[in-house]
C-alpha cells in the first residue's frame, strides 16, 4: 500500500484512527458543523463580491497563483480546447438565473438556487490545483463543504456515489459544437469522497465570484485529484447506486480513471506524473505529492485498495 | 546558382534571390525571436505556461517549415516557376533549426537535463520516440544540405539521402497526432496537407515515364 502511495507518505502521516471514525461519523449525514467549526473561528473579511472566514486546513507552502493566470489558462472545453478559449469566449454565458437540481437516491430532493448557496457560512480555502498535464497552480478558492449540501437532501442507504451534471448551453458554449467529450460533461465521486470535508462546493476565487471561464456559478473542488474531477457550472447533483459515467474516463479510459487521484507512482500513459511545473514556471521541477499534498487528510479512503489498478 | 560577379541588386533584382527570400528569411526567423525575447525580458507574453507555450510554439514551426520544403516541388512543378528550388535548403534548415529549439526546450524544460531520465521517456512513451526519431533523421540532411555535400555524395545518393524527409514529415505528424489530449483538428490538417503533398509525387511517379519532365527533384 505505502509503495502505491509513494514514498512521499510515510505511514505516520497517514490518518489516525480516531480522526478516521470522527470523520465516519460526520459523514453520517448530521449537518455536522462541529467539523468545521474550529476553522471558522476568525473574524469576517469583506470583499469585493463576496463574504467569508479563513479556513484552518493547511495551505499550500507555495506563493497563490496570479489571478490574472488562474483566469486565463483553463481548461474548460465547453467554451474551446485552447487553454486561452475559455477566458476569450466565456463572455456570453449567462449565470444568472441558476439552479441545482438535486436528486436520484435521496428522501429529500430539491432545487436550490446560488442565491441560497451563497447563505451557507463561505470560507476560504487555498488548494493547489494540479492539472493531469502536469501542471500546477495554487488558487484560493471560495465556498462550503459539499457535505453540507448534500447533508440536506438525506442521501438514502442505496447512495454510494455522487454524479455531477454540468451547463450544457449550445448558444453560449462556442465549445459544444464539437464533440471532442460527451456532453454535457459529467463528473462523479464516490460518496464518501463527496462527503469528505476537503470537497468544495466552490462560489468564488480570490474573494470574488467565480469568473465564468472558471466555472461560475458553482462548481466543485476535489483538491486531491486531478483537476477535471472538478467539475465546473455544474446544474444537477444525483447519488446514485452504481459508478457513473464521467466525461474524460469514457473518452479514454485507459487515461484517465474514474478516480484520477494525483498520484506520481502512476503515470498518465503518454507522460511521467512524477514531477509538474508550478506555473508560471518554466521547470518541471516541483516533485508531484501522492493526493497532491493531502495524503494526511484523504489517504485512509483508499485504505487497501490498489491505486495503480484504480488509477 | 547563376549569380554572375556583375550581378548587383541595382541593376538587375532577382525575386527568389533579392526578394523573397530574405523575407522568408525574416519571418521565419521571428517565432524564435518573439521566444527568446519572451524568454528573458517578459516570460508571460507566453501565457501562464510559458514553457508550454515553447514547446507547442517550437513544434508548430517545425511541421509548418516541413510542409513548406515539401511544397517547393510541387510548386515548381505546377507554375513551372524553377526559380522556386534556391528556397528550399533553407526551408529544410529553418525544419532543423525549429526542431533543435523544440528538442532543446523539451530537455531543458520538462527533462531538467537529466539524460538518463531522458532516455527513459524515450523508451517509454511511443510519442516521444518518434518525435526523438523524426529529429535524429533531421541531423545528417541538415549536416549534408551544403553544395560540397552535394558534389561530395553525388547528385543521386545526395537525393536519395534526402528522401528521409518524407519519412520525417509522416513520424513529426504521428507525434504530433499522439500527444494532443481529445481534439485532433489541427493534426489532421497537418496530415492532410502532407498527404497531398506526397499523393502529387506518387501521381508523378506513376505517370507514364515519356509525360515526365527532366527535372527530377524530391
Amino acid at each position: 500500500m505505502t509503495k502505491d502511495l509513494g514514498p512521499k507518505i510515510p505511514a505516520s502521516e497517514i490518518t489516525s484512527r480516531d480522526i478516521y471514525l470522527s470523520r465516519r461519523s460526520f459523514m453520517g449525514g448530521t449537518l455536522a458543523v462541529g467539523a468545521l467549526a474550529a476553522s471558522s473561528a476568525w473574524g469576517v473579511t469583506p470583499a469585493n463580491a463576496l463574504t467569508f472566514s479563513q479556513t484552518a486546513f493547511p495551505k499550500p507552502a507555495d506563493a497563490v497563483t496570479d489571478r490574472a493566470l488562474a483566469t486565463t489558462y483553463n481548461n474548460f472545453y465547453e467554451f474551446g480546447t485552447s487553454k486561452a478559449d475559455p477566458a476569450r469566449n466565456a463572455g456570453k454565458f449567462n449565470t444568472k438565473p441558476w439552479t441545482i437540481d438535486i436528486g436520484g437516491e435521496v428522501a429529500k430532493p430539491k432545487t436550490i438556487g446560488v442565491e441560497e448557496l451563497l447563505k451557507f457560512d463561505l470560507e476560504e480555502r487555498i488548494y493547489r490545483l494540479r492539472c493531469v498535464e502536469a501542471w500546477s497552480m495554487v488558487i484560493p478558492w471560495i465556498g462550503f463543504p459539499l457535505s453540507k449540501l448534500l447533508a440536506q437532501v438525506d442521501p438514502t442507504s442505496k447512495a454510494r456515489y455522487v454524479k455531477f451534471t454540468t451547463a450544457s448551453k449550445p448558444d453560449e458554449m462556442p465549445g459544444l459544437s464539437y464533440r471532442v467529450l460527451d456532453w454535457p460533461y459529467t463528473e462523479g465521486l464516490r460518496l464518501d469522497e463527496a462527503m469528505h470535508p476537503l470537497t468544495l462546493l466552490t462560489l468564488g476565487m480570490y474573494g470574488d465570484v467565480l469568473p465564468n471561464q472558471n466555472g461560475a456559478p458553482v462548481r466543485i473542488v476535489v483538491p486531491w485529484k486531478y483537476g477535471f474531477k472538478s467539475a465546473k457550472s455544474i446544474v444537477r447533483i444525483d447519488l446514485v447506486a452504481d459508478e457513473p459515467k464521467t466525461a474524460w474516463n469514457s473518452a479514454a479510459s485507459n487515461e484517465y480513471g474514474f478516480y484520477s487521484n494525483v498520484n506520481p507512482a502512476v503515470d498518465h500513459p503518454r507522460w511521467s506524473q512524477k514531477r509538474e511545473r508550478r506555473l508560471p514556471g518554466f521547470l518541471a521541477n516541483h516533485d508531484t505529492e501522492a493526493f497532491n499534498g493531502y495524503g494526511e487528510q484523504v489517504a485512509s479512503l483508499y485504505a487497501g485498495m490498489d491505486l495503480a489498478k484504480f488509477y | 546558382m547563376s549569380a554572375t560577379a556583375s550581378h548587383s541588386f541595382f541593376t538587375r533584382p532577382r525575386l527568389i534571390i533579392d526578394v523573397i527570400k530574405p523575407l522568408l528569411f525574416c519571418f521565419l526567423l521571428l517565432p524564435s525571436l518573439l521566444i527568446i525575447y519572451a524568454i528573458f525580458f517578459d516570460p508571460l507574453l507566453l501565457g501562464a505556461n510559458p514553457a508550454e507555450a515553447i514547446l507547442h510554439h517550437t513544434g508548430d514551426w517545425v511541421i509548418h517549415c516541413l510542409l513548406l520544403t515539401l511544397a517547393v516541388t510541387p510548386l515548381r512543378r505546377l507554375t513551372k516557376w524553377n526559380d522556386a528550388i534556391k528556397l528550399r535548403r533553407m526551408l529544410g534548415l529553418f525544419s532543423f533549426y525549429y526542431v533543435s529549439l523544440h528538442f532543446l526546450a523539451y530537455i531543458g524544460f520538462d527533462r531538467l537535463f537529466d539524460f538518463s531520465d531522458l532516455a527513459r521517456e524515450i523508451a517509454k512513451r511511443p510519442f516521444i520516440l518518434v518525435g526523438f526519431l523524426a529529429f535524429l533523421l533531421m541531423i545528417p540532411l541538415a549536416l549534408t544540405s551544403t553544395r560540397g555535400w552535394v558534389l561530395r555524395l553525388g547528385g543521386k545518393t545526395w537525393a536519395r539521402l534526402h528522401r528521409l524527409i518524407y519519412a520525417i514529415a509522416i513520424l513529426g505528424i504521428v507525434h504530433y497526432w499522439w500527444l494532443v489530449k481529445r481534439d485532433i483538428t489541427w493534426p489532421l490538417i497537418f496530415a492532410l496537407v502532407l498527404a497531398a503533398l506526397l499523393a502529387y509525387r506518387l501521381f508523378i511517379i506513376m505517370r507514364p515515364a515519356s509525360r515526365r519532365s527532366v527535372a527530377r527533384g524530391s
